[in-house]
Formats: C-alpha cells, structure tokens, sequence
C-alpha cells in the first residue's frame, strides 16, 4: 500500500493552483466574477486646433497617465501629420508637418475605465520648491496672512486646507481680497504654500459629465505629504477627488506645446458608456497584449467550440457525484453528459420530448431488427440510420407544422442514441421493461441534472472564463475518487442490516 | 424511517460500493489476474488444471460461420447452457433445460427456436454482453443435473452457492435461489431469493428477495429458515482453493450442487456483489477486517477453513 500523502499533496496543490489561478483572473485582469456585470467607461475626444502660418509645425500634446483609469482603446487621426507617441516622462503625442497652412484639427479619441485607484503616490520626494517672489506691494500682506494660518497649523497638508478655506472665505480680509485683485485663486494658493516651502504644484485635470462638449482642462493644485500627492480643488473649496475627474497632465509639464503656428486650443467632448465589464476586460488585455492562457486570443470558431468542450468536466462532475456519491444507475457512463450537451443546443422540454420519441421510435424498429438475425455490427449501424430517418422525419414533421424547436432534435449524437437503443432493447428482452424505465429514467435524470448545471450562465461563464476551474473541478473528481464512504442509496438499501440491532 | 445513517452502518460493519473497489478490489486484485475469471474458458482450465471439479465442457463457439454447428454439439443431451467467457452479472446465459425433437425449451416451458439461438450466439460473439464490448467466445455447457435435496428451495433452476473467499478465507456465504421473477438465473438483481448460510454449519441464516427479508420462497413456498447445505465442507474446500487457483485476494466463487459430480464450480468473480450482507442480516467488514489483522505464516487450504469455521460463524 503506498502512502497517499503524495496524492492529498497533489489535490492539494491543484485546488490552490484553481483558485489562485481564478483570483488572479479575476483581480488582476478584471474579469467580472459574475456574468452581466456591467461597467462604465468614458469615451473622450481631445480636439487641438491651431491655425498654420505656412511653414513647419510641431504640436506635443500630453496624453492622459492617471492611475484612476485604465485606456480601453485610444487612437489619433490627423491626416498628413506624422505622429509619435513618446513615453519617457509623460506620455506625450507629437505631431508634426512640413507646412502647415491655415485652420488646423488633430484629433486624439480615448475610451478609459474607472479603476478606483484615486490617491497618486510617488517614491520620490520632491525637491524643496523655490521660494516664490511677491511683488513689492503684495508681499507684506501675503506673509502676514502665511505666517497666521503656518502657525495654526501641523503638516502641509493641515496648512493646505486652512489656506484654501481661508482663500474661500466669504468674509475676507483685506489683505486676502487685496491679493485675489491681482491673482486667481488658484495661482495664489500655489504661491502660499511655495513660500513655506510645501511641495506643490498645478496639474491640469478634466471634469467627466456625459455628452459635455467643447469642455477645457480645469486646474488643480498638488500638494505633496508623506509619499502621495493631495489635490485640492481651489475654485470649488474641495479637497480630494471622485472618480469623474480625470487628471490630464501632473508632472509638471504644460499640457499643449505648438511650434510654427498660432492660435492653439484645446477642446474636449465626452460620453459615458455603459459596457460589459467582461468585453470591457478582454479589451484591456488584447489593449495590454497581456492575453497569455486565455481562450480569447483563439479564432471565434473554436472559441464557441470551446465554449461547448469546456462544459463537458461540469456534466462529468455531476455524474461521478451522482454515481459515487448518491449512487444513480445510468446506462452507459457518460451517455448522460452527452445527451446534456444536446438538450441545450434543444432546450430541456423539446429535448427530453425529442429523446423519448426517438428512443420509442428506435426500440420499435430494433424489436423488427432483432428477428432479423443480424451480426451486432451491422445491426447497431442499421439502428444508427434508421435513427438518422427519425430525427429526419421528426424535424420535417415539425416544419412542416411551425414548430421550431422540433427542428433542434438533429443536435442528439446519434451514435449515442443509437447505443442508447441497442443496450434498452437488450435491457428490455433481458430483465424486461421495468428495468429500461429504472435504467432510462436514471440517465435522463442524471441528464436533466447534469443539463441545468451546465446551462447556468454562471457556470458558463466561470468555465470559459477561469480556466483555474478546471483545476478545481480535476481535483473534485479525483477526491471523489478516493471517497470510501456509503452512498446516499446504500443508506437505504444496507436499511434491514441495522435495523435488527 | 427508511433510511439508515451512515454511523449505524458503520457500527454494523457493512461494506459498501467505494469501500469495496477501493480498498478490497483495488488493493487485493491484481489486475494482471483478472482474466483468469473474467475469462470463463480460462476459468475453467484452471480449475481442471487445479483438480477442482467444473461442469462438462459441451464445445465453445469462436467463430460467426461455426454457430450453425451447435444442434449438432448438443445432439445427445437432455439440456445445455450457453454463456458468454467474458460476461458479466449473468447477463448472457441461455439455459436450455429440456431438448426435444431437435427442439428447446427453456426451464418455464418457453421454446427456443434455432434461430434465436443463432442470434444469441452471434450476440455474444460479437461482445454484447461481455465488458467493455469485447468480442468474445461463447461457451456450450452440459446442464448441471441438480441435486433434489433442494427441490423447492429453487423456482425453475438450479440454486447455487456464493461463497466470499478474503485471502483464502472463505469469510460470508449465500445460497441464491432462482425465482419466476429472475427467470431461473440466480441473480439476485434480476430477483433470485438469496439466503444467508452460516460458514461453520452450511445452515441457513437469514433470506431476502430484492434487498428485502423473505422468510419464504416467493414461488414454491418454501420455508426458507431451515435448509443445510450438503457437501458444505467440500464447498469451502473448493472456494478457499479457488484462492490459490486465481491468486484473487477479494473473491466470489459460486458454485452448484450436482445431482452425480457433487460440488462443481461455476465460476469465479472479482467484484462480488454486496447483497450477501443482506442475505447474511450482517455486514461483512469486521470478517474482512479480521483476516486483514492475521500475521503468521501462510496457512494451508485445510487450515484457513477450520479457522474460518471457527471464528466466521453464526
């Protein structure tokens, strides 16, 4: 007897592999852990026009890189321009022509999906920032207000806020409204907190509503506090952000630099979409070529195909548990599975119709058959066309009548069907009719179950979907393999054994 | 309550379907072994190799063109059986119990055309009934004349006796009765009367019908409670020997009485059924579990039985 510690190791191992596998699927590719599940994207198009002074021009446009959401698909059309896209500080798309004459367009198209991931860290620690420089006539009213508000508060971030609520105060004081004469709220805040030396700066971020059009880049103020980047919305007294606001450029850089031309101008128009979070994720990894292991990258075809295959351990499952476990008769072992596999190209109704009909319909013509006298081979082959006759009869019948669904019988295997024939009919010369009813009913039973498994959309999306399923259900099966226990129907049968005791 | 927990089971001993083919067949069946009682031809010589007494060997059909032969084979008997080598669960078996005018009749009356015969044959040559659909042989037995002690005990067939042979140890015994209902074959889940026989005596225990207690044969109305084997040594004998005949740890030898050769062994089984539990009123792990725990060194035929009729009684 060798020991079975290496066997519960490896059961062991490809339950973790399964699940992890699925949680990794499921986390890190985002694909929706239920099927229907639906997610919003925003589809935004950026529009850079400038008019051309007939000679070359350049155009960088810095291209969206916020942690808060994911790009889905984004392309540029400009016709007659080249165009690189540049990814070392920022990501940045330039565009550039010989000679640009007149008004110009150039259009950059992105679908991006929310990710919640909303705080913006850095490893880095910003450099200590350069005192900012007040005018003359600003400076003694500034660093009066400065030195209050630095000396009410703690961190930067403590100082920050009390600023821009100061900034926003209905009653201010003179000094304050003497500043914002000259500066806008924002700049100004900026300047505060540069003349004690906060790390900050502006970014330049876009405000999401569905079917804005012709929206510009709003700015917002960063200030940096232990490893992450706060944003303070100055014209609005908010700090913090939600996630319909898209950070458009924040390392420092300016959003839209043009060369030989003038006039330049940005303008944005935005849609929300309501998409399939599991088309939205497939997207994603054809997007970040990040396909590896998944069925998606095969042809459509075989991907249906797939779709079929990958059902059949979920039905295999439901028979060992009901043979091993519960303990149903089946004729044939994995006939059920098979029959299952065509009652949902039938439906469940037509299909347990359509396999009691043929089935009658064969057990007729095999009783002649059996008179014949015929080797088994070439009997089972007559059965398997005489079956070919009946789903053609039955399907031309029920055209013939308007019914579709009886069209659907020709999905039966029916070399399946036609064993299925052979051994009832031997069944019902042997032990007689009781037993094909037992035997029959116990496989259709085991069918229909087996059926209803497979036809959740749960379970079909999970088995396409997280191929670590597979592993788990593997597992299952060889556990259920080793299961010595009594089952469900012995309960009853072993029943006068310990009644007597 | 018609259902049993499975704690109460337990503590009654009683062996399952997983537990058997996991821990019994699987363990103490080797594979390479199996044809030697799958295959009944095989089967047969062995046992005549091992001077263990079989039913007369009329011919065996290989061959599609060769079946025609077999009224000619049976010429000059009063009754046949035909079966299937490889067949299991007595699916396969023709008894012809009466040959008249070139005519046969099964043991209720019914006739059997040539014909039929024919297909049958061709049936099982063509691996209908054997496992896994192998093509097989078929193989023509001489009727087994069947000893009148039992007259009554059997409806239309001969009763036979199923011994549960562990490690040589003949550990449960049975004595399955054909009825109307499993059509003289002594199956019980075609519906023979299995009855329960006590190792030490050869006397019956305990009866059932369908996993259900009789106390009487359905068909005859025989009280069931008090028949004795005869020849129950000479049948432990040959069952414990079967042992070393087909070096199967976990056995089912099945065996007839006949009227003139006494004893005669049937066939073998590699996976015997679970219902002589039943038929016993007893589960039959603790037996198993008790020849499992024997140390010592090997015993001979002799005396495995008289330790089996020490300790497997009652």
């Amino acid at each position: 007897m060798h020991s079975r510690k290496p066997f519960y190791i490896f059961v062991f191992l490809l339950f973790v592999a399964g699940i992890s596998a699925s949680i990794y699927r499921g986390i890190e590719h985002k694909v929706p852990f239920l099927p229907g599940e639906q997610v919003q994207s925003w589809a935004i198009d950026a529009k850079v026009s400038f008019s051309g002074r007939n000679a070359p021009a350049e155009v960088s446009f810095s291209l969206p890189n916020d942690p808060a959401f994911d790009i889905l698909v984004e392309n540029a059309t400009s016709p007659g321009y080249g165009l690189t896209i540049t990814d070392d500080i920022s990501r940045r798309a330039i565009w550039s022509i010989r000679e640009a004459r007149g008004p110009q367009s150039l259009f950059y198209r992105v679908t991006l999906v929310p990710t919640g991931k909303l705080s913006i860290t850095t490893d880095e620690q910003p450099a200590v920032p350069q005192e900012y420089l007040w005018p003359a006539t600003e400076k003694s009213a500034a660093d009066q207000i400065v030195d209050e508000v630095w000396g009410r508060s703690a961190t930067n971030l403590s100082f920050a806020s009390q600023l821009m609520s100061l900034i926003n105060d209905d009653n201010q004081s003179q000094n304050m409204a003497l500043l914002l004469s000259t500066n806008t709220s924002t700049n100004l805040f900026l300047q505060m907190l540069l003349t004690k030396g906060v790390p900050a700066r502006i970014v330049s971020g876009l405000k999401l509503e569905d079917q804005r059009r012709r929206q510009q880049l709003s700015n917002y103020v960063q200030v940096y506090q232990d490893g992450e980047w706060h944003l303070f919305d100055v014209v609005n007294n908010k700090q913090g952000r939600d996630n319909t606001l898209l950070l458009w450029e924040y390392n420092d850089g300016s959003v839209l630099d043009v060369m030989g031309a003038t006039n330049s101008q940005v303008n944005f128009s935005m849609l929300q979409e309501t998409r399939s979070a599991l088309a939205t994720s497939i997207d994603m990894l054809i997007t970040n070529d990040a396909l590896d292991f998944s069925l998606y990258q095969l042809p459509l075809e075989e991907q249906s195909l797939f779709k079929g295959i990958l059902l059949i351990p979920i039905g295999v499952l439901v028979v060992v548990f009901l043979r091993v476990i519960v303990g149903i008769k089946t004729s044939g072992t994995f006939m059920p599975v098979l029959i299952a596999m065509a009652f949902i190209q039938t439906t469940l109704l037509t299909g347990l119709i359509g396999f009691l009909l043929i089935v009658a319909f064969g057990l007729m013509i095999r009783s002649w058959l059996s008179t014949l006298n015929l080797l088994l081979i070439s009997r089972i082959s007559a059965v398997i066309i005489v079956v070919i006759f009946i789903i053609g009869l039955f399907t031309l019948i029920s055209s013939k009548l308007g019914l579709s669904e009886g069209m659907t019988v020709t999905f039966f295997p029916m070399i399946i069907l036609a064993w299925t024939i052979e051994r009832m009919s031997i069944l019902w010369e042997e032990e007689g009719p009781k037993k094909v009813f037992v035997s029959g009913g116990g496989s259709l039973f085991v069918a229909t179950i087996a059926y209803l498994a497979m036809s959740s959309s749960l379970v079909q999306h999970w088995v396409f979907n997280f191929l670590g399923v597979h592993l788990i259900i593997l597992g299952l099966v060889l556990v259920m393999g080793q299961y010595t226990g009594y089952r469900l129907t012995e309960l009853k049968r072993f029943k006068p054994l310990v009644g007597e005791k | 309550m018609k259902y049993a927990w499975p704690w109460e089971l337990k503590r009654s001993g009683v062996l399952n379907m997983n537990k058997r083919n996991i821990s019994y067949i699987g363990r103490y069946n080797p594979r390479k072994f199996y044809k030697r009682v799958d295959d009944k031809l095989i089967t047969k010589q062995l046992a005549l190799a091992n001077n263990i007494a079989v039913p007369d060997l009329i011919g065996v059909v290989q061959e599609q063109h060769t079946i025609e032969e077999i009224p000619a084979m049976v010429a000059d008997r009063t009754g046949f059986v035909i079966k299937p080598a490889k067949g299991s669960g007595g699916k396969g078996i023709l008894v012809i119990t009466r040959v008249e005018q070139g005519r046969y009749y099964k043991a209720n009356g019914q006739e059997v055309t040539p014909n039929e015969i024919y297909r049958h044959v061709s049936n099982t040559l063509s691996g209908l009934f054997s496992l896994g659909g192998k093509p097989d042989v078929a193989i023509v037995e001489g009727l087994i004349e069947f000893d009148p002690i039992f007259n009554g005990v059997s409806y239309e067939g001969v009763p036979d006796i199923r011994l549960i042979v562990f490690k040589g140890f003949p550990v449960m015994g049975m004595l399955r009765c054909s009825t109307a209902a499993s059509d003289g074959k002594a199956n019980l889940h075609q519906g023979a009367v299995g009855v329960g026989l006590d190792i030490a005596t050869g006397k019956s225990l305990h009866a059932v019908q369908f996993d259900v207690p009789v106390d009487k044969h359905p068909d005859t109305h025989f009280p069931l409670s008090n028949i004795q084997v005869p020849h129950w040594e000479t049948l432990l004998h040959t069952a414990s020997s079967a042992y070393e005949m087909c070096e199967l740890g976990y056995l089912g030898t099945d065996m007839v009485l006949d009227k003139k050769r006494g004893p005669l062994l049937l066939e073998l089984n590699a996976r015997p059924g679970l219902t002589i539990q039943i038929a016993n009123g007893k589960g039959i792990l603790p037996r198993l579990k008790h020849v499992e725990s024997l140390k010592g060194p090997k015993m001979s035929v002799e005396q495995r039985v008289e330790y089996a009729k020490k300790h497997f009684c009652g």
